[in-house]
């Protein structure tokens, strides 16, 4: 399936939807965002990795901050913190430099590597966005964690790309009918950026029925 | 819960208010009377005559500051809030139950709210101050009100759920007076009445409940709903009808009872009223600042919500009702639940 450009979604998402469909329905379709000491602390450790566009070369090294990307077979579209060319002979060519080069994404996280696959899908999606731009085959990635400073190597497998089409699937089919999935509460709650605009408790359905909450107030 | 940020309330009338790098000044001839952080505020409300620079309306914009005008006597002019917040859909709904019959359930919510909390002002009265009222009275107002509650969830139809709220309305107001335990010469209650107010009383409600609409206004709009569609108040130009749909259930609680306490702890006295040759009255200038810093202080103290069961400060209630309208109407919960305060 090929999505058409106004349908695309953000790329950003698929991390968001990974860690909680209903968080990334909250701010995806219905458009709701806190700011939390979270949110800022990533957004500043992001200001450093990119302001913009701007592409660096260091000897074997072209460094791009800031590259917009999209794949209209995902249908999404984003921005990359890092994507790294390494000269290379199984590379490819691009346009302005001389020899080939092989393109290795990096994104920036705050805070510690997650056992889940959220931060990793997210990696993933850059890559194939990479890969349909540029006609070219990419292994791996790094995710880059702002505790403790070092890289983590991310190897695309046919299993996480599989993973990540059927989510970005669901993600489009929850899209188009405007839905927003119910509260499931977990102990994720606790670093989630917008519980308070969620109010997770209310996905407990035998807590939430108003109709007992109000008979309960008649004597 | 969300952070309870604070509400700046400008009561100096000849007061400039602007911006100054990130901070909103209030400046009065030469003298620079107060400098806050934006970064601390929710609100802004004016009741000044020279507004705000647009500089400042238009970082306050950028921050989701919403605006209020008022003019000195506390008359609501309107607010400015600037783009609206978020999701059309969610407005869309809002419109669809407007317009159909579903909006019957929410107006039902709405008002047993109210009555519920009517019930329990009276109740709370009968407890605090058994010794001072007239209790078999009281306890005849509230069972009456008991009553109407009990009628609100099985009506079928606008006319007979107004009908249940005026009914309680009156044994509500008619016990009003009796729940009045200081300066009782000068404090009487008979009726309510707003435009004007003609007594000291009813100029203090109608203050508080501006106030409180401005909030309800306020909370709305910050969780995306249309504050003028509402379900128990019809569309009319100009009028906040869901902000005063929302505001009937928090109306005992927020706005009788400040304005009970105010007059019984002796907070306020005859001199803080002016009369007007009309016969209206009204809280003169420096005891509607007064009146402001009370109800500040008012929001700051902490409640367990009675749905949520979370701990917030008094001053969240609006907003927390205004989420949870807005969770409803997007199908996250069976009904709309009133703020049943006891």
């Amino acid at each position: 399936m090929i999505y058409e450009e106004e349908d695309y979604l953000l790329l950003s998402g698929i991390q968001h939807y990974a860690f909680c469909p209903r968080q990334w329905a909250l701010i995806h379709i219905e458009d709701q965002w806190n700011e939390n000491y979270l949110t800022t602390g990533g957004r500043l450790l992001h200001s450093k990795a990119h302001n913009g566009e701007s592409v660096e070369k260091r000897g074997n090294l072209i460094i791009f901050r800031g590259l917009k990307v999209r794949s209209s077979e995902l249908g999404i579209s984003g921005e990359c913190d890092i994507v790294e060319f390494h000269k290379s002979h199984d590379g490819v060519s691009l346009h302005g430099y001389s020899d080939l080069w092989s393109p290795y994404p990096v994104e920036y996280k705050r805070g510690k590597s997650k056992l889940d696959d959220c931060d990793r899908l997210q990696l993933c999606a850059q890559a194939v966005c990479l890969e349909e731009m540029l006609c070219v085959k990419i292994e791996n990635g790094a995710l880059f964690y702002g505790e403790p400073r070092r890289r983590e190597v991310v190897a695309f497998t046919l299993e996480l790309r599989t993973t990540l089409k059927d989510t970005v699937t669901t993600m489009h089919q929850l899209f188009m009918q405007k839905y927003t999935p119910k509260a499931v509460k977990g102990k994720y709650c606790k670093s989630c950026s917008i519980k308070e605009l969620c109010l997770p408790n209310l996905g407990k359905a035998d807590k939430t029925s108003v109709k007992r909450y109000m008979e309960a107030h008649l004597e | 819960m969300k952070k309870l940020l604070n509400v700046l309330f400008v009561t100096q009338t000849d007061a400039k208010v602007y911006l100054e790098t990130e901070n909103v000044c209030v400046r009065k001839e030469d003298e620079l009377l107060i400098r806050v952080p934006l970064l601390n505020l929710e609100q802004i409300v004016l009741f000044n005559y020279y507004g705000a620079t647009p500089q400042l309306l238009g970082e306050c914009v950028k921050r989701k500051i919403s605006v209020s005008f008022l003019s000195e006597y506390g008359k609501y002019y309107g607010t400015f809030h600037g783009e609206s917040s978020g999701n059309v859909l969610l407005r869309r709904e809002q419109y669809r139950i407007a317009d159909d019959n579903r909006g019957l359930e929410y107006a039902k919510a709405f008002i047993f709210g109210k009555l519920h909390n009517q019930k329990w002002v009276i109740e709370r009265g009968i407890r605090d101050y058994s010794l001072r009222i007239d209790t078999p009275l009281l306890k005849k107002q509230s069972s009456f009100i008991s009553e109407q509650l009990k009628q609100v969830l099985s009506v079928d139809s606008g006319e007979t759920l107004r009908a249940a709220e005026g009914n309680a309305a009156h044994y509500y107001f008619s016990a009003f007076d009796e729940l009045i335990l200081q300066n009782k010469e000068f404090f009487t209650f008979k009726t309510r009445n707003r435009r004007p107010p003609t007594d000291a009383v009813n100029a203090m409600l109608s203050f508080a409940y501006t106030l409180l609409a401005s909030e309800c206004r306020h909370a709305l709009e910050v969780v995306g709903l249309d504050s003028y569609v509402g379900f128990l108040h019809a569309d009319r130009p100009g009028r906040a009808s869901l902000a005063l749909d929302l505001m009937e259930e928090l109306r005992p609680h927020v706005a009788d009872r400040f304005v009970l306490s105010l007059i019984n702890r002796s907070e306020v006295a005859e001199s803080d009223f002016e009369v007007q040759s009309s016969g209206a009255v009204y809280l003169s200038a420096q005891s509607r600042k007064k009146f402001l810093s009370s109800w500040q202080n008012r929001k700051k103290e902490e409640i367990v919500h009675p749905f949520l069961k979370e701990k917030i400060e008094w001053g969240l209630v609006p907003y927390c009702q205004a989420l949870l309208l807005a969770r409803t109407i997007r199908g996250d919960l069976d009904g709309y639940p009133p703020f049943l305060w006891k």
